[in-house]
């Protein structure tokens, strides 16, 4: 009797899961066999590397300043750029998010509440929309230019650089670096600060040796919710960078334009696989280092 | 002795709700002292006003002659065993241990030996580089005392530190605490609800309620002359009578005039009696002082428990004797089981087993253990 009733509740709880696994499998699971699929096959469905060896040896001139050529690798170069303006926002998002998340979780409750409605409230708008927002911001005859202005200033160029990238990409980004860090930080229990002070810290020691280690999972998680989208994102570096700066999302969205399909998975599947590689080894070193082994 | 802290005159509120009221106390140098009291009577705000996480809102907080009201927690010479131990999850036994060395930058061969005594001294030899999520409640205790113990304090305060423990594993911690209090020598102050913990192990008991102290003492002195009502009923199981004691050595109660050993009464005053219940003697009811019926017997394993009314008032009595229920018996008392107390605003709240259940007891405490 027993054993059929749990079996029977493990059928319903099968049941029940029934409309996720389905959905999990047709939009998540098919989407990526298909990238794989395309990324391993040329136009006429049969099976090639050619693409993905196209991402890796890929060249073409490069005009210096001085109006020299140089020689580079496209995709490669593209990748790095994407890189390191990724781990920059996501630098810059973690310098600005922490100490934000950290006031945060020790202000009253309910100036916590309103503090993660205000972080939280930008994401409620469109994407695009925001973006067109730091362009009227930024742009040479923009909002900031026009206050320098009337203040008798000299204007400022920062759109079409890397700074206006890195800044938008920073300002779509930043809540996913601080919601997780608060998180952490707003259930960290009181009494292991007080054991650190007990024990001989004073403030700056509880936050290094107690609160900066306890809150690292979050940490973690908020660096791979910003370094993720942002080298993946294409449509920032478009409008900000005034399409100066070509990441590798913008690579992969032009080959998609460009009916290149099966080139555009191969970037996709790579970007996929680099990506899992940088999460996996950030998991494993984080578990070796920060939590003593367990 | 030497006083090493001194509390003047502490008064304490948390959002207008006073938690100590104009508290004094001393603590001498290599004492066991116990804060006993139920929830909220403002024991645990004691020792966090020692350890510098309160500020007292009036009086001082002398340590070793030194006003250290405005001292902050990693100045003082304390250390402190938290209430559930508040060990650090991402260090290991070693490390959790080894911290406050680390902070005062001791050389690394000395906090190596210094931290392997310490866990030698608690039994936690071979745990130094196990997680502290791995262990156990009474080994996860172990390490908060070593922890706190390894920085070589003046004073170490432990908050209800074995209130997380099961009968036996907090029986055996009892023990080894006060074993190690004595090797070492550093003074203890210790904060329990627990009245058999504090008697086992204090050479100190202080009595707390509504924030006041009722009485310090011995353990002995607290259990066998009780000042008031409270202390009486906290500290084990008393039966608490009203009586008018007649002149010296003579007290009347239930309607007999009994023998005590007590003087320093005004003739004719209104008194609390205190008899514990194991002090009272079954005869058969012609013998009797008093005689009354026997409500219920439990049996305790090693005595009966009697309900016993006696005129209306229900007594607790044990007896090693049998008892039959629905019996009709006599009690006689000794002049030394007669406890006689000044009347105090507890009078008549103690001592009547007239609605006598244990869970009721524990039910009826809202607080629980949580006490902050």
């Amino acid at each position: 009797m027993k054993a059929s009733a749990a079996g029977k509740s493990h059928n319903t709880y099968r049941i029940a899961l029934a409309p996720y696994s389905a959905w999990s499998v047709l939009f998540v699971l098919v989407p990526l066999i298909f990238i794989a699929f395309y990324a391993f096959t040329d136009n006429n469905f049969e099976f090639t590397t050619e693409n993905i060896t196209r991402f890796f040896t890929a060249t073409s001139n490069l005009v210096q300043d001085d109006g020299s050529t140089q020689e580079v690798r496209t995709y490669l170069l593209i990748f790095m750029r994407s890189l390191k303006l990724a781990v920059i926002s996501t630098a810059v998002c973690l310098l600005m998010g922490y100490p934000i998340a950290y006031i945060m979780a020790r202000a009253k409750e309910k100036t916590q509440k309103t503090m993660v409605t205000l972080i939280m409230i930008p994401m409620w708008m469109n994407f695009l929309i925001r973006t067109y927002a730091w362009m009227t911001i930024l742009q040479d005859t923009g909002i900031i230019n026009g206050f320098l202005a009337r203040l008798g200033l000299g204007e400022i160029h920062i759109i079409g650089t890397e700074t206006a990238v890195i800044l938008g990409m920073v300002y779509d980004y930043f809540p996913y670096m601080v919601l997780p860090i608060y998180s952490i930080l707003a259930k960290l229990d009181g009494r292991l600060l007080e054991a650190a002070r007990d024990l001989g810290c004073g403030s700056f020691s509880v936050l290094r040796r107690v609160i900066f280690p306890l809150s690292m999972p979050g940490v973690i998680s908020g660096i791979n919710m910003v370094l993720i989208p942002s080298i993946s994102t294409f449509y920032i570096s478009q409008k900000l960078g005034n399409g100066k700066f070509f990441l590798i999302g913008d690579a992969i969205e032009g080959q998609y334009v460009a009916n290149n399909l099966h080139f555009a998975a191969a970037i996709a599947f790579i970007l996929m696989v680099i990506l899992l590689t940088v999460m996996a080894l950030i998991k494993y070193v984080t578990a070796r280092c920060v939590y003593g082994g367990d | 002795m030497e006083k090493i802290i001194e509390l003047k005159n502490i008064s304490k509120a948390f959002d207008g709700e006073t938690v100590l009221d104009n508290m004094s106390l001393d603590i001498y140098d290599n004492e066991f002292i116990t804060l006993l009291g139920p929830s909220g009577c403002g024991k645990t705000t004691t020792l966090r006003i020692v350890g510098g996480f309160e500020h007292p809102d009036q009086g001082d907080v002398i340590f070793m002659g030194e006003r250290i009201n405005d001292v902050p927690p990693h100045k003082r010479h304390v250390n402190t065993v938290f209430q559930k131990y508040a060990l650090f999850p991402h260090l290991n036994v070693f490390e959790n241990v080894a911290f406050g060395l680390r902070q005062r930058k001791v050389p690394k061969n000395e906090i190596k030996e210094k931290v392997d005594n310490m866990l030698k001294m608690v039994m936690l030899s071979g745990f130094a580089d196990r997680s502290v999520t791995s262990l156990s409640g009474g080994q996860q205790q172990r390490v908060a005392i070593a922890r706190a113990l390894v920085n070589e304090p003046k004073v170490l305060l432990l908050d209800e530190p074995l209130g997380a423990l099961d009968l036996k594993l907090r029986k055996d911690m009892q023990q080894e605490l006060k074993k190690i209090q004595k090797n070492t020598g550093i003074t203890f102050i210790f904060v329990t609800h627990d009245q058999e913990e504090a008697l086992s192990m204090s050479d100190t008991i202080v009595v707390m309620s509504e924030g006041k102290i009722q009485q310090i003492g011995t353990p002995s002195d607290i259990y066998n002359e009780p000042v008031n009502a409270f202390v009486a009923d906290f500290i084990g199981e008393s039966n608490i009578i009203d009586g008018v004691m007649l002149s010296d050595y003579r007290v009347r109660f239930g309607g007999h005039t009994f023998e005590c050993l007590d003087t320093g009464f005004a003739p004719n005053e209104p008194v609390d009696v205190v008899v514990r219940p194991e002090d009272v003697d079954i005869v058969a009811p012609e013998k009797g002082m008093l005689c009354g019926n026997v409500t219920s017997v439990t049996f305790m394993g090693v005595h009966n428990e009697a309900i016993v009314d006696i005129g209306g008032f229900k007594w607790m009595i044990q007896t090693t004797d049998h008892v039959e229920e629905n019996a009709y018996i006599g009690i006689t008392l000794e002049p030394d089981a007669i406890h006689i107390m000044k009347k105090s605003k507890y009078s008549g709240m103690f001592g009547d087993y007239s609605s006598y259940s244990n869970e009721l007891e524990e039910l009826s405490n809202p607080g629980g253990e949580d006490e902050e």
